[in-house]
């Protein structure tokens, strides 16, 4: 994100009004650098150091790290992460940009605004409660979608949740608790795109599908990466959802499904904080790497 | 983010920021070292363990939604008491609740409860390791009291001979079934496994749609293959089991519920599932199931109409000498090591395993403690639910097989995570015993179990 329109000629002759922005700025900043420190870079480092030492604080090195990855949950969960990122990735950009698209393009303002709100209406419950909504929409028994499953060949909730369903399962709900606000973003951006641009598109003949795939996607790169990033990262940390249905289905479906849910057994239930560190390191240093690449070869931070 | 500014005092907003910084980190550090601090200093060895100095104050007990009238029966009838009560989910199915919150006071040194009620009966097998459960037969509890428990009851509760908690309830299994429909299709109650399968496929033929049974939950094998004697779960030591799902034992009940899945006479849902609840409720002839089954699932669940539901002795294989039965779950109820109100403590946990106001007249479940027990039996009969009188669960309460144990890893877990799927998807139970014996090594083995096969 740039914001390369400061009034840089006003500052010559204001220099007293930056002043008083610039100290309102780092007062800001140090509020939010503050915040990170205690509940961001400490708690980190915390992780970082259990990860390298063991439960009586000396130096192991790498054994954490070795003993999580041979626990015969480790590469299932590893594949079950992995499975569910490209579901949910592919799926967010696909529909998030379309959709936005399509909202974009709809004349009628009335419209637009009562599904912009549509769209963002399940973002508004919080995670757990958004989950909950679903194992009830998943349940043949009480769905108000019963008949829907029926057609699709689901009589019971164990066949809904059988384990080769579950990566889906989970997609179809952080969608539809996630990507309403995306949507919106987006949206925003699009609104940002200068007219004169799309005018000179529409000039020149293009039609709707030339406007969106050569002048609006490429417009919307950054934005659909920075998507991309919190979205990976969000998404390889999974647990809320495959914890609440594992405790709604009474273990049958989603019980060590992910690395975090793998790492909140290694401490809790087998008392082995260390290795729950080293896998949280793992997950960290994955969703880091994955970000710088998205920075590296997207030209994030480039000025336009 | 970039923002295209001219800096005004690039060297004050660095000072700035690096003071920000070190205010900062001071400040978590005070947080982390104050929330850290809180010594074992001070502690006295009594009655078994090292006890921190005692105060005055209120006694925190931590329950389940069902325990909560213990307690608060408790209060009324000890009004001189500070109670303070806490409600939990008193860690059923697998929430592992109460261990992680005891994980995390162990890492602050302090916020203990200091009694609590699990609905699980394998706390132990990690609640003595995490240095939280307190020795009960070294003092605080006397033998007498301990020794009118149930036999076998506090198995569950004793490492190396040390007692660390007390059953509350028993949940041997019996079959449960349905008198009057009973007599209505003209059937007896079979007393053999062979009998049952055999009703189980009559009833198939001549009233499809009723049930003998349900094998869709997790506690499933708790019910009938632990009846069977089969050796899934033999805990030999306190870190070593034994494992063995493909012998003789296992494979006839599972070869029994395979027929009986097949003509759904024996239904896949499980008794607490909604697809139960509102199809299936009114369709039950016979149940095999734990103790609780007649008020839990009966009464409270199913809304079974009064004297209807009966008990029988859990059917025996033909030509079995020794009576056998399995058994799901059973409260505990522990102290904790930390507690600075050690008596006022052993005096709840006393009163509310044995004492008859709560246990002989109120409990829900089958009494752990053998007088509460006889006085819990004459309230059910006097209270005109069941058809017969449940002299069956005081029987079956001291068959259960001894050979299935509770270890730390939770095999109600491992059933629902590895067979479960399987039975939905319709794959024979005998089919996925290797599967199962695969599944429950691994767990045993993540969990630091020696195990032999």
């Amino acid at each position: 994100m740039t914001l390369s329109h400061s009034p840089s000629g006003s500052a010559t002759r204001r220099p007293r009004g930056v002043d008083r922005q610039s100290r309102a700025g780092i007062a800001f900043v140090a509020a939010y650098v503050l915040l990170l420190i205690a509940f961001g870079i400490l708690p980190t480092g915390y992780a970082v150091y259990f990860a390298f030492t063991d439960a009586g604080g000396t130096f192991t090195g790498f054994s954490n790290f070795v003993t999580t990855a041979q626990d015969f949950r480790f590469m299932d969960a590893v594949g079950h992460v992995a499975v569910y990122l490209l579901f949910w990735l592919v799926s967010l950009v696909v529909f998030v940009v379309s959709l936005a698209l399509l909202l974009h393009r709809l004349a009628s303002s009335a419209v637009s605004r009562s599904l912009r709100f549509l769209f963002y209406i399940p973002g508004a419950l919080a995670g757990a409660a958004s989950v909950l909504v679903w194992l009830f929409m998943l349940d043949p028994t009480v769905s108000p979608v019963s008949s829907l499953l029926g057609m699709l060949g689901f009589d019971t909730f164990g066949e809904v949740i059988a384990p080769g369903n579950l990566a889906l399962l989970f997609t179809i709900i952080a969608f539809w608790t996630g990507a309403g606000g995306w949507i919106v973003v987006i949206y925003g951006a699009l609104n940002n795109i200068p007219k004169d641009v799309m005018e000179a598109a529409r000039i020149d003949g293009a039609s709707a599908w030339q406007t969106a795939w050569h002048v609006q996607i490429p417009m919307l790169r950054k934005w659909i990466v920075y998507m991309v990033i919190l979205a990976f990262a969000g998404g390889a940390q999974l647990f809320v959802e495959p914890q609440l249905l594992s405790l709604a289905s009474v273990g049958v479906a989603g019980r060590d499904y992910s690395l975090n849910q793998l790492t909140y057994d290694f401490a809790f239930q087998m008392n082995n904080i260390n290795g729950a560190a080293a896998v949280s390191v793992e997950l960290l240093v994955v969703s880091v790497s994955a970000a710088a690449l998205f920075v590296a070869r997207s030209g994030f931070f480039d000025a336009d | 983010m970039t923002v295209n500014k001219p800096s005004s005092s690039p060297q004050r907003a660095v000072s700035r920021r690096r003071s920000a910084l070190l205010a900062g980190c001071a400040a978590t550090v005070l947080l982390t070292v104050s929330a850290c601090g809180g010594g074992t200093a001070g502690t006295t060895d009594k009655d078994g363990f090292a006890q921190a100095p005692q105060k005055d104050g209120a006694l925190t007990v931590w329950v389940d939604a069902t325990r909560m009238d213990a307690a608060k029966l408790y209060q009324k009838l000890h009004p001189e008491v500070k109670l303070d009560i806490v409600s939990y989910d008193g860690n059923a199915n697998g929430s592992n609740y109460l261990q992680t919150k005891v994980q995390l006071f162990n890492r602050t040194g302090k916020g203990w409860p200091d009694v609590v009620f699990s609905s699980q009966n394998n706390e132990v097998s990690w609640a003595v390791e995490a240095g939280f459960a307190a020795p009960l037969n070294k003092g605080l509890v006397d033998e007498a009291t301990l020794g009118r428990f149930a036999k076998g009851a506090n198995d569950v509760c004793t490492v190396d001979g040390t007692v660390y908690c007390l059953r509350n309830d028993l949940s041997q299994a019996v079959l449960w079934y349905n008198a009057p429909l009973l007599k209505q299709f003209g059937y007896t109650v079979p007393t053999t496994w062979e009998e049952y399968q055999q009703l189980g496929e009559k009833v198939a033929k001549e009233h499809p749609g009723y049930l003998v049974g349900d094998a869709g939950d997790s506690f499933t094998p708790e019910i009938y293959l632990w009846a069977s004697k089969c050796g899934a779960n033999d805990i030999t030591g306190p870190k070593s089991v034994s494992v063995n799902t493909t012998s003789e034992a296992c494979t006839r009940m599972a070869k029994l519920l395979d027929v009986l899945i097949k003509n759904k006479s024996m239904s896949i849902s499980g008794v607490f599932s909604t697809d139960f609840g509102k199809n299936k409720a009114d369709k039950v002839l016979l149940m095999p199931g734990p103790a609780w089954f007649g008020g839990a699932v009966f009464r409270d669940t199913l809304k079974t109409p009064a004297k209807q539901i009966a008990a029988a002795p859990l059917p025996q294989w033909q030509g079995d000498g020794s009576p056998s039965t399995g058994n799901v779950g059973g409260g505990t109820w522990l102290l904790s090591q930390h507690s600075t109100h050690i008596k006022a403590a052993t005096d709840f946990l006393k009163w509310v395993t044995t004492d008859n106001a709560y246990q002989g007249e109120k409990a829900p479940g089958y009494p752990a403690y053998a007088p509460a027990a006889e006085a819990w039996l004459k309230g059910q009969n006097a209270s005109g639910y069941f058809a017969s009188d449940l002299s069956a669960l005081a029987a079956a309460s001291s068959q259960v097989w001894p050979k299935w144990g509770s270890g730390q890893f939770s095999q109600e877990a491992i059933w629902a995570a590895t067979v479960k799927p399987g039975i939905t998807q319709g794959k024979s139970i005998a089919s996925m015993l290797p599967a199962w014996q695969d599944a429950i090594v691994k767990y045993a083995q993540s969990n630091g179990y020696k195990v032999s096969q």
